[in-house]
C-alpha cells in the first residue's frame, strides 16, 4: 500500500541532512510552507543551499533559518523585498552566497530538471551581466542565453489537499512554484491543510500527481521531537 | 514655479491607462505602474496579469480583509475578476516570455535611447539586487512601457544616451511615461517626444534628459486635469 503520509512535521523533514539543497515554495508570504520551514529550523540541518523566490522577511521562517547561520547559499530572483533585513545584513557582511536568477529562468531551470531536459536557450537576460560566462547565441535575429537545469535534494511545498498517494491540489495563487518544485526535487515534502481519502480529489482536479511527491503532512500535525 | 511643471504620479498613471487598448492582456510592475489599474475603464476589459500566476485581477475592495494566497507582484492583496484563471508560475512566465502579453508596464532606474532598460541594480557594492520577473517581462512582452519619474532622486537624468547601470534588457522599451513627458522609443532615431507637461519648455525637458530628444509632428500638451 502506498502511504506517503507523515505523522508529524518533524518526521516529514527528518531526512534533510547537512549540505542539502532545499527548494521552498512561496512568492512573498503567498504559498510559503511556514510550518515545514519551522520544522526545518527545529530539525537542525545546516550548510544548506536554499532555492526560493525570495530570501525571507522579518526574523521568522526563512529569515530565521538564515539568521541562525544554517544557510550557505541562496538561489533566488528577488532578495530585496521590504523587510528582508536578515538577508541584507548577511549579504553585506559577506556571510551568505547569492546566486541571483531571473524568476522565469529559475522556474524553467527547475522545470527542465524535472522534465528530463538538458540546458536550454532563453531570451531572458541576453546581453546582460546575468549571461556573463554563459554561451549566448543569436537565432533568427534574436539573442538567447544557455541556462542549466536546476535540481535539488528536497522541496518543501505548501499545497492545499493531499491523499495518501501524494496527489496535490493548491489553494488560489499559493500554487506558484509548487508544481515545478515538486518535479525538480529528489524528495518532495508537501504540507497541506487536509488529507483526504484516496479518490476524493477528482482526477482532472489533481494539479501535482503523487508520482512527484514523496511525503505529505498536515500543517498542524504535531511537531513532536524525534 | 518649477514644481507646477511636473505631472502628479496619478496623472502619469492615468495618461498611461488611456493609451492601453481595449481587450489587452497587460502586466503591472512596481512603483507608479501600481496606480495604472484604477484609471482603466472597466468597459475596455483590460485583463491584468500577475507573475505569481493570476490572470484577471483587480485591487481589493476597501474594507475586505484580503487573502494571503491572492497577492500581486507588489505583494498587495488583490481579488479575482469574473473570467479569472490561476496557473502555476512556470505557465505564468510562459505567458510573459512567450509573447502572449500585449504590454508590460514597469518602472526603471534608466532607459537608453536605443531601448535598453536598467531596473534591477545600481551596481553599487552594498546594493541588494533584485530581478524578480523583470528580465522575463521585457524579453517577451509585445510592448514594454516604462512609467517613472523623469529624474532620479537627487536630480540625475534617467533617460540616457546609454545606461550606466546593469541592464535588464537590450533594445526592448517601446514607450516611456514620465512626470514631464510621453516619449516613444524609435529603434532607428531614439527618443521621440509626443507629449510634454504644460508649462515645460523643450529646453527644460532637454536639460532634464541625457539623450537628445526628437519631437513628433504632433506634440500634445499634458495638463494635470
Amino acid at each position: 500500500m502506498i502511504n506517503k503520509i507523515a505523522s508529524s512535521l518533524s518526521e516529514a523533514v527528518a531526512p534533510i541532512t547537512d549540505g542539502s539543497s532545499v527548494m521552498i515554495t512561496g512568492f512573498g508570504d503567498s504559498g510559503l510552507p511556514r510550518e515545514l520551514i519551522d520544522a526545518l529550523i527545529e530539525q537542525g540541518a545546516s550548510d544548506l543551499t536554499i532555492i526560493s523566490n525570495n530570501a525571507g522577511t522579518e526574523r521568522v521562517g526563512l529569515a530565521r533559518l538564515l539568521e541562525l547561520g544554517r544557510v550557505r547559499k541562496i538561489v533566488c530572483s528577488y532578495p530585496k523585498s521590504s523587510g528582508s533585513v536578515v538577508f541584507t545584513e548577511l549579504y553585506r557582511a559577506g556571510r551568505i552566497e547569492l546566486e541571483l536568477v531571473p524568476q522565469g529562468t529559475l522556474l524553467e531551470r527547475m522545470r527542465a530538471a524535472g522534465a528530463g531536459l538538458g540546458p536550454f536557450f532563453t531570451p531572458t537576460g541576453y546581453g546582460t551581466t546575468i549571461a556573463d560566462g554563459k554561451e549566448q547565441r543569436v537565432v533568427d535575429g534574436k539573442g538567447y542565453v544557455l541556462e542549466q537545469p536546476l535540481a535539488a535534494d528536497f522541496a518543501l511545498v505548501k499545497a492545499y489537499h493531499a491523499d495518501r498517494w501524494g496527489n496535490l491540489t493548491y489553494r488560489l495563487a499559493a500554487r506558484g512554484f509548487g508544481p515545478v518544485m515538486c518535479m525538480a526535487a529528489k524528495t518532495t515534502i508537501a504540507q497541506v491543510d487536509d488529507i483526504v481519502p484516496l479518490g476524493s480529489i477528482a482526477p482532472e482536479a489533481v494539479v501535482t500527481p503523487g508520482i512527484f511527491v514523496s511525503r505529505v503532512v498536515r500543517k498542524d500535525a504535531q511537531n513532536g521531537r524525534s | 514655479m518649477a514644481a507646477a511643471k511636473k505631472l502628479s504620479r496619478d496623472r502619469v498613471a492615468q495618461l498611461t491607462a488611456q493609451d492601453i487598448a481595449a481587450g489587452s492582456y497587460i502586466n503591472i510592475g512596481l512603483g507608479i505602474p501600481t496606480l495604472v489599474p484604477k484609471y482603466l475603464d472597466p468597459k475596455k476589459e483590460v485583463v491584468l496579469h500577475s507573475e505569481n500566476g493570476i490572470l484577471g485581477l483587480e485591487g481589493l475592495q476597501p474594507g475586505l480583509p484580503g487573502d494571503e494566497d491572492l497577492i500581486n507582484a507588489s505583494k498587495q492583496h488583490v481579488q479575482l475578476i469574473l473570467g479569472a484563471s490561476i496557473v502555476d508560475q512556470s505557465l505564468s512566465f510562459a505567458m510573459m516570455r512567450g509573447g502572449h502579453l500585449d504590454a508590460t508596464i514597469l518602472g526603471a532606474f534608466q532607459v537608453a535611447m536605443n531601448g535598453d532598460i536598467a531596473s534591477w541594480s545600481t551596481g553599487a557594492k552594498d546594493d541588494i539586487p533584485g530581478i524578480g520577473g523583470a528580465m522575463d517581462l521585457v524579453a517577451g512582452s509585445r510592448r514594454v512601457v516604462v512609467v517613472m519619474e523623469h529624474l532620479a532622486r537627487g536630480g540625475a537624468p534617467k533617460l540616457m544616451k546609454a545606461c550606466s547601470y546593469p541592464l535588464t534588457g537590450l533594445g526592448v522599451v517601446t514607450n516611456i511615461y514620465t512626470d514631464m513627458a510621453i516619449i516613444d522609443v524609435d529603434p532607428a532615431r531614439g527618443f521621440v517626444v509626443r507629449g510634454i507637461a504644460e508649462g515645460l519648455s523643450r529646453e527644460e525637458l532637454q536639460a532634464a534628459t541625457d539623450a537628445p530628444l526628437l519631437y513628433a509632428d504632433d506634440v500634445a500638451v499634458l495638463t494635470e486635469h
